[in-house]
């Protein structure tokens, strides 16, 4: 679970040209820039919504890649809907966050 | 000639980029409580507007998370987002780099301060310029406070950053404005989109314009995630307002919870005193 290095890439393609243009042409080297599992690339790759709400990445980070990937706003709401009924609730960062 | 007006206004991506799914009364209401919020901000006849605002990591990430930051250039871009869908077209939008520096430079005299050269406007910023200086004519000055990532700032420092910001402005002899942006309670980009609490929101109002320092400072971030989403988060900018009119009271020229904007929108004014 590399949760950080996730959001870090989306971070990057979110606000940088050069960076998506990297990401839509040059996945496999892109990604190999950053510490990654499996099932992360794979659901970069899917463009896996859920999965990666599941993840715990930030939605103000991840509605941009939805969008970018051609899911409109209530597909993107369900996206995520879907992705807690099959893969449980979220598992890191702050929507996991348990207060002390 | 120092601080010449203070206000707060939501920023919520729907309200320019979902514009034509909200009911239609509710949604012209809140853009003519925006116009008139724009001819009040254009009355006070402001060289500059300093917009202390919840950005959402579009410059700033988790390597690198300042608690406070202010812009230093001359000229910003924005939307960063999609201008299709955010419904607002690419700009540049001139800043003030001198200015920055000099109150820069007075705010860290009691505040840590960071401060960017290059910031591209995300939507918490763009949505209330669209709305209050429509021709980018006004020279923006961008504030950010840490409103996503814990840990977060503390309230009681944003509070204390509004107090350095308007003793900053006071030494100066331009016309300054200051507008916060954020949400009160909402969930936004997550599968609770659209959920609002009313009545949180309200009270939180309600401490905001009667300028209640120990109220405002008083929620707790397990309070806030609890009844207002990691959106309430945002609290932080309109508790810097507070701290900048530090003394004065508000009013609050619109409130209406529009879920497809996914906020409750709200437009308030803080006094001059």
């Amino acid at each position: 679970m590399s949760l950080y290095y996730v959001q870090k890439l989306l971070y990057q393609i979110n606000r940088d040209e050069y960076a998506l243009a990297r990401f839509n042409e040059n996945f496999d080297s892109f990604l190999a820039e950053y510490r990654l599992t499996e099932e992360e690339i794979l659901a970069l790759r899917n463009a896996d919504i859920g999965l990666l709400y599941v993840m715990g990445v930030n939605g103000q980070i991840l509605m941009h890649f939805a969008a970018m990937s051609s899911f409109a706003w209530d597909a993107y709401l369900d996206a995520m809907r879907e992705g807690i009924r099959k893969h449980g609730p979220v598992r890191a960062g702050l929507y996991a966050t348990v207060w002390s | 000639m120092s601080l010449v007006f203070a206000g707060v206004c939501s920023h919520g991506p729907g309200i320019t980029g979902r514009a034509d799914r909200a009911d239609a009364t509710v949604r012209d209401a809140l853009y003519a409580s925006f116009d008139r919020l724009r001819s009040a901000l254009e009355a006070s006849r402001p060289d500059v507007l300093i917009v202390v605002a919840a950005e959402h990591f579009a410059n700033f990430f988790m390597d690198n998370m300042p608690a406070f930051c202010m812009g230093m250039s001359d000229t910003y871009v924005g939307p960063i987002e999609d201008p299709q869908w955010l419904g607002i077209p690419r700009v540049e939008i001139p800043g003030n780099a001198a200015l920055s520096l000099q109150l820069i430079e007075s705010v860290m005299t009691d505040i840590d301060l960071a401060y960017a050269q290059e910031w591209k406007f995300d939507h918490g910023i763009m949505v209330p310029l669209h709305f209050l200086t429509p021709e980018y004519t006004l020279p923006i000055i961008p504030v950010n406070i840490n409103c996503q990532g814990p840990p977060l700032t503390p309230l009681t420092r944003c509070y204390d950053f509004g107090r350095a910001l308007r003793r900053a402005c006071e030494e100066r002899a331009e016309r300054i404005a200051i507008i916060g942006t954020g949400g009160i309670s909402h969930w936004p980009a997550t599968p609770d989109s659209g959920k609002i609490n009313e009545q949180w929101d309200r009270e939180f109002l309600n401490h905001f314009v009667n300028n209640r320092r120990d109220a405002l400072v008083a929620y707790t971030d397990e309070e806030i995630y609890r009844e207002a989403g990691q959106g309430g988060f945002e609290i932080r900018t309109f508790v810097a307002i507070a701290g900048a009119t530090e003394h004065s009271r508000g009013e609050i020229w619109f409130y209406e919870p529009i879920p497809i904007f996914a906020v409750g929108a709200t437009i308030a004014v803080m006094s001059i005193s």
